[in-house]
């Protein structure tokens, strides 16, 4: 299991990069990808809407269930990524390389976890 | 429950070693996946597969009059087992014709008889086949000291001969639904996929190296996983979703195991001819993107209905399901499924999704 350290993670299984401009590029971390399972579906993300920490963002399906995806901090939703259309196994193949969606935040990415802290969430199951 | 009171089967070690990801499947320790479950369900469409199926509880029958009992037992008519080795499949009914389970019966010449029931349903199974067989005079033994493995796709059979040659003889001209036995190896060609193939059923002590062999001849590891989109596709029940005992076989597309032509008293049928069937039981091909599951609303111009299983299907590439809708819905009709709160279009069709790798929708 791969927890890049220049990430940071929310409780619920998001991977988030703050980017050179201060925007956050969103993923779903190698643990929520193993947990799921191959993934079928990625879509119904809220693109132009603006959301609160915790709202669901949009939804992952895999061959055996559904999964919400949440917003890791207060913010817009930007864009999705368009190769998750055709491809949403790229999220199990490259969950790190393959970001869904991104966010302009008005929270703070403060209140994330580091990758140690979250390594310790998926260990505790 | 702590995984320790979970059981297993005697090729558990075998499946830790390769990797699986382990699941609690009705108080068993299952192999859900090896790694991919769509690369599994892939493997069985196109080449050869195996699943380890040993959970399932084979229950020998013998006795003075076992047909009798079994005439009595499940819906289907064992006279229609004409041919030793013969196979047939049938609901187990209560007595207000739900079902208890559904199995499968082969005939092993004589007075001797062997039913295959589901893992998570065999206790009960058990006791309701006991209570009934005191009026007949059947015996009835549950072989726990056997394993069954399944082995299909299209490559299946000849891979099985690849590594024992020496089944070929017997399994070569085995019809579909028919089983050999040779010593002490129950070879069948049955399965739950929709593909050909066999399904295994051998002493437990053997069943470690049979399963190393045909992997080592290129059999891919399946699990649970790829043996429910397969089923499904294929348009097989799985019992819990399709029926259970408040569900008549009639309503679960299983009018065909119902035996009405004679008059045999097996027990639940005069339930089921009081109510007769009141829902139809179709499939649904999704005609947008998303993902149908078990217990979505079907919302249809004649009203409500229920999807009872759904999925991604590996082979078409959308969504399917079973659902009971009401009875005037015909096979073509456009309806729409609740996922989630939104509404989807879908297409109406018969209940049968993929065949011997082929397409049927």
């Amino acid at each position: 299991m791969n927890f890049p350290a220049e990430l940071k993670y929310a409780p619920s299984h998001e991977w988030v990069r703050t980017e050179a401009d201060g925007t956050l590029t969103v993923g779903i971390s190698d643990a929520a990808q193993d947990m799921l399972g191959d993934l079928v579906f990625c879509g119904d993300f809220k693109v132009g809407e603006s959301l609160s920490k915790g709202d669901t963002a949009g939804v992952v399906e895999s061959v055996k269930a559904a999964s919400d995806v949440y917003m890791p901090v207060d913010g817009e939703i930007t864009s999705f990524n368009p190769d998750l259309d055709v491809a949403p196994e790229k999220i199990n193949s490259d969950p790190y390389g393959a970001w869904i969606f991104k966010v302009k935040p008005t929270g703070s990415v403060d209140g994330l976890m580091n990758a140690a802290a979250y390594e310790e969430v998926v260990n505790a199951g | 429950m702590t995984p320790t009171d979970l059981q297993r089967t005697p090729l558990f070690d075998t499946h830790a070693a390769s990797g699986a990801k382990l699941v609690d499947f009705g108080g068993w320790e299952m192999p859900l996946h090896y790694g991919s479950q769509l690369n599994e369900h892939h493997a069985v469409r196109k080449d050869a597969g195996m699943f380890d199926v040993s959970h399932m509880c084979a229950v020998d029958i013998s006795g003075s009059v076992p047909k009798s009992y079994l005439r009595r037992l499940i819906a289907n008519n064992v006279e229609k087992l004409n041919v030793p080795g013969k196979a047939l499949y049938s609901g187990m009914l209560n007595s207000a014709g739900g079902v208890i389970d559904d199995l499968i019966v082969y005939w092993r010449g004589g007075d001797n008889y062997r039913v295959v029931v589901n893992a998570s349903t065999s206790v009960k199974d058990l006791a309701h086949m006991n209570r009934i067989a005191e009026t007949y005079e059947a015996d009835l033994s549950p072989r726990r000291d056997l394993a069954m493995i399944a082995v299909q796709g299209p490559n299946a059979r000849e891979k099985v001969f690849a590594v024992r040659p020496e089944w070929r003889a017997a399994g070569e001209p085995l019809g579909v639904f028919f089983a050999a036995e040779i010593g002490d190896v129950f070879l069948a060609r049955t399965g739950y996929t929709g593909e050909d193939g066999f399904e295994i059923t051998l002493p437990s002590v053997d069943s470690a190296k049979l399963w190393a062999d045909l992997k080592a001849a290129g059999v891919a590891e399946c699990g649970l996983g790829a043996r429910d989109t397969l089923r499904l596709e294929a348009g097989m029940n799985l019992y819990g979703n399709e029926m259970d005992e408040t569900v008549s076989p009639l309503d679960a597309g299983m009018g065909w195991t119902v035996d009405l032509k004679t008059d045999r008293e097996f027990i639940g049928r005069p339930s089921l001819e009081a109510k007769g069937q009141s829902v139809a039981f179709v499939g649904l091909k999704l005609l947008d993107r998303g993902v149908m599951r078990s217990h979505m609303k079907v919302v249809t111009a004649q009203g409500d209905g229920e999807t009872t299983s759904g999925t991604f299907s590996p082979t078409l590439g959308f969504s399917i399901a079973l659902a009971r809708v009401p009875m005037a819905v015909a096979i073509g009709d456009k309806v729409q499924v609740d996922i989630r709160g939104k509404l989807v279009d879908a297409l109406v069709t018969k209940p049968s999704f993929v065949r011997n790798g082929k397409a049927l929708v």
